[in-house]
């Protein structure tokens, strides 16, 4: 079978990434940042349109990869790795539709002194929303460049307190397989698992997404939370996250029971250690066309000066 | 059984058909619908279609026997030709779009995975089949001919196994391919043991 065309997305409802960077300018040049709510961009006098989701309230601007060329809202969104709803990168925009977001509650728990039942209203709350441009990198070797809005995961830690057995945390994915057709095959052990140490987590680099281009997530992007972690490859974040736990011995991930030798735990990007069925040392850009070259990939994914000091004295070749 | 003034047309017809996967190519390409990915579009449509037109050529044996349709048989050789023409143009893919002819890059990727080495296999044993498919090649070679070509069975294996390698977790697809490709190799080989008994 042929990999079918992605979805039609009418391109009125695509916001252009020059219009998005325009209203980022003006936004910024009136001094507005963080207050002006999103959704009034709408009445600014742009009518391109916001895009299909819900636009996101009260969004700190940051400086993170704003150097960076954006990857367009259509091929983050249509373009997923995310096998609840189907293995193709298609199938996730496909069939993300049926999936209920709302309500959603997130149960915190483990070894924390407070667990507790968070719904999105209450996860919000914890942090002002900021907005992280990072790029990311698929174990597959492609790469785009996703203007994320969310939460430190650190707030939510710090609501929780960690006792001082936790030392690792695990993401825990819905699993629902009456809207998520992947679920019904048995090609991974659901539910999906992902997890980081607990200083991997606290970084200040890792963020539960609640958002990207200004808008609540779409299904195939994991909502309506996940979590990024910008210098690891893209399966370590967790998409549709239901359950969040504490635990004291580094959990198995649902990646490193499907295939040890291909999958570790730490999953950091990393230009020196080949997956054993593909080259990590350079990645495709998405978006940037048929005759392109493939570009170097970065150690940490070009986050090495922020996170490098979490694996200092570690064999990186062991602990892939 | 079709009359002999109209297999000139069925061949014509059958070219033009072979054509259509790289014209939808091209079409999607210079409509921008080759997807966000679109090298990896070009290299699985390439692919893709090599595989499947190496199975068909594969089918015509079983239906020139058990159905008894002999003319089948004048179009395997345009069949193996196509196939290697959108195996070639896979491998062009892959060397030009996908690694811009940097040839370290590419012998490393060669040596070191065993997916990107069983299909490189399975093209390089394409090239004698495609060279010595004219008539004069075949009467230059007469019995040596059909040795040379049980190749093709080799390639088919290669070729299955590069799908079913490169696929990282779901291989309902390629299993699919395996199995067509068991299921035409266990009747030549069903029907050879027949055959000495």
């Amino acid at each position: 079978m042929l990999i079918g065309r992605p979805p039609d997305i009418v391109s009125s409802d695509i916001t252009p990434e020059h219009v998005f960077r325009q209203r980022r300018e003006l936004i910024k040049a009136a001094g507005l940042g963080g207050i002006l709510a999103l959704g009034g961009w709408r009445h600014l006098g742009f009518a391109a349109g916001t895009g299909h989701q819900p636009a996101l309230q009260h969004i700190q601007k940051t400086t993170y990869g704003r150097e960076e060329k954006l990857t367009s809202y259509r091929d983050i969104t249509s373009y997923n790795n995310f096998y609840e709803f189907g293995t193709s990168k298609e199938q996730p925009a496909e069939n993300a539709g049926r999936f209920k977001t709302a309500p959603w509650t997130i149960a915190v728990e483990g070894e924390v002194l407070k667990p507790r039942q968070l719904g999105m209203e209450e996860l919000m709350k914890l942090a002002p929303l900021e907005e992280r441009i990072y790029r990311m990198r698929c174990v597959e070797g492609w790469s785009m460049v996703i203007p994320w809005v969310g939460i430190p995961l650190a707030s939510l830690i710090k609501l929780v307190q960690p006792t001082a057995n936790a030392k690792f945390i695990e993401f825990i994915s819905a699993a629902d397989d009456a809207t998520m057709p992947g679920v019904r095959a048995p090609i991974l052990d659901w539910p999906y698992r992902e997890a980081l140490r607990l200083d991997e987590a606290r970084h200040p680099l890792t963020i539960l997404a609640l958002g990207l281009y200004g808008e609540m997530l779409p299904g195939q992007n994991g909502a309506p939370v996940r979590l990024v972690v910008p210098w690891k490859y893209g399966f370590k974040g967790g998409k549709s996250i239901v359950r969040i736990r504490f635990v004291e011995k580094m959990p198995q991930t649902t990646w490193m029971r499907a295939a040890s030798t291909e999958y570790g735990f730490y999953a950091n990007v990393n230009p020196t250690v080949d997956h054993p069925r593909w080259s990590q040392a350079s990645e495709r850009r998405i978006g940037t066309g048929l005759f392109t070259k493939r570009i170097a990939t970065q150690m940490f994914n070009g986050y090495a000066e922020q996170v490098g000091q979490l694996y200092t004295g570690m064999d990186l070749r062991k602990h892939f | 059984m079709i009359s002999k003034s109209l297999l000139p047309w069925v061949k014509r017809c059958l070219f033009l058909l072979a054509l259509l996967p790289l014209s939808r190519l091209f079409w999607l390409g210079f409509t921008d619908q080759l997807g966000a990915n679109p090298v990896e579009f070009v290299e699985h449509s390439t692919g893709t279609w090599a595989l499947v037109i190496l199975l068909l050529t594969l089918t015509v044996t079983p239906l020139h026997r058990v159905p008894g349709w002999g003319w089948l048989v004048t179009l395997r050789r345009m069949l193996g030709l196509f196939m290697c023409f959108y195996a070639s143009l896979h491998v062009l893919a892959y060397i030009w779009l996908d690694h811009w002819f940097e040839w370290s890059a590419i012998i490393q990727d060669i040596a070191k995975h065993p997916y990107v080495l069983v299909g490189f296999l399975a093209f390089i044993c394409t090239i004698p089949l495609a060279v010595t498919s004219t008539d004069g090649m075949m009467r230059r070679l007469g019995k040596r001919w059909k040795t040379l070509h049980s190749l093709v069975y080799l390639i088919a294996i290669l070729a299955v196994l590069h799908y079913l390698w490169l696929v990282k977790q779901d291989i309902s697809q390629p299993l699919g391919y395996t199995l067509i490709l068991a299921g035409l190799l266990f009747f030549r080989l069903h029907r050879k043991l027949k055959n000495k008994i």
